[in-house]
């Protein structure tokens, strides 16, 4: 098993990429706030990604929203280390519901970077441990590229899971429309809950 | 449900009102008067109802929900509604979600807290600052009514609406002197 400070620092918009790249299913993808929204918006907007503009800490309970509306579609919540540290608590109800769609990917740079990169907690925390003691068994830190490929193929045959990620502090690779209802209406055609516009 | 030589009581109605317009998910921090609602929604099985750990991740979850097609309410007491503001400004309404909010009413009639009721003095300027639709249910005769055209509305017009559960409807929580 990798531990925290074994893992090999990655980059958030590369390992956006190879995930994204792993998506044949139409899963839906919840970004996180800040950076880790941008980078999913510059992979490629899929109508099943949602952007979070706001209301950091979200991103894995809006994820666990849509896996409990859509028990056959995979749902993936991609949260930076002091989002998910905001909000530590969903990781417990995460495991007490224990969707089998739904896989938590955690970009971990140690600092709040959007905001002047002032050091979180996570250096002193190990958030795939945290995630472990919570009750998400299948928690573990990517070791370096393509065990993260491997790991997340395996979190999309079957969940809950999360998967930790050790990244640089390159900031985000361009930036998301700040258009909230124009997020939300293409999200919910992408998932098939509204029609597209002719 | 209700047998005819007897008044539906309100967590009756609410049951009812919900199943009616297809709200199948449920979300809540416990309270102790919504208990008995909480309790109706476990058992039955057209509802998914858990706790979870913060009303602002309930929040996120019904909203989730929505998007995924699932119509959902998020239950919790009046001190919780103090820690959703960011979730109801940066999420729920600016990307228009029909969330519905569901508050027991802490703090006036007989509260003995003073924490409880001068967080509820920030409840409805805060609904009214976010321009959220927000009713304060009083009556039992009235309840059913307000309920069923409100989550209508709130789907219809992609807005969240709030309903404040009054002691008067409730009977609140009773101070033992």
């Amino acid at each position: 098993m990798t531990h925290a400070h074994n893992a090999k620092v990655m980059n958030r918009f590369e390992l956006t990429k190879r995930l994204v790249a792993q998506l044949k299913h139409e899963e839906a993808v919840i970004g996180g706030i800040g950076n880790t929204n941008f980078d999913l918006w510059s992979s490629g907007q899929r109508p099943q990604n949602f952007y979070m503009l706001g209301s950091m800490g979200l991103a894995a309970p809006i994820a666990l929203g849509v896996a409990i509306a859509q028990p056959k579609r995979h749902v993936i919540a991609l949260e930076g280390d002091g989002s998910l540290l905001m909000q530590l608590g969903c990781l417990t109800t995460v495991a007490a519901r224990a969707p089998n769609n739904l896989t938590i990917v955690v970009w971990d740079n140690g600092i709040y970077q959007i905001t002047g990169g002032q050091q979180t907690a996570s250096s002193t925390a190990d958030l795939a441990e945290v995630a472990r003691a919570c009750g998400i068994a299948k928690s573990a830190w990517a070791a370096d590229e393509e065990d993260f490929d491997r790991l997340f193929a395996e979190a999309l045959k079957g969940g809950p899971s999360l998967i930790a990620v050790r990244i640089d502090d390159k900031p985000g690779v361009g930036t998301t429309d700040r258009d909230p209802v124009q997020i939300r209406a293409r999200f919910m055609q992408g998932l098939g809950v509204r029609r597209a516009q002719a | 449900m209700t047998s005819q030589s007897r008044i539906a009581t309100w967590h009756e109605t609410v049951v009812a009102s919900l199943k009616a317009n297809d709200v199948r998910l449920t979300v809540y921090v416990p309270d102790r008067v919504l208990t008995p609602l909480i309790e109706t929604l476990h058992r039955d099985a057209f509802f998914t109802c858990f706790a979870c750990t913060r009303e602002e991740e309930a929040i996120g979850i019904v909203s989730g929900a929505w998007m995924g097609g699932m119509r959902g309410a998020v239950l919790m007491q009046t001190s919780g509604f103090a820690t959703i503001p960011n979730a109801l400004a940066s999420l729920v309404v600016p990307s228009q979600i029909p969330a519905l909010l569901f508050v027991s009413e802490r703090g006036t009639l007989g509260e003995f807290n003073l924490g409880q009721a001068m967080v509820l003095k920030t409840m409805r300027p805060v609904l009214d600052a976010l321009a959220v639709d927000h009713h304060t249910i009083t009556r039992q005769d009235e309840l059913g009514f307000v309920l069923d055209r409100s989550i209508k509305q709130a789907v219809a017009i992609q807005q969240p609406v709030v309903f404040i559960l009054s002691p008067l409807l409730t009977g609140g929580k009773v101070f033992q002197a």
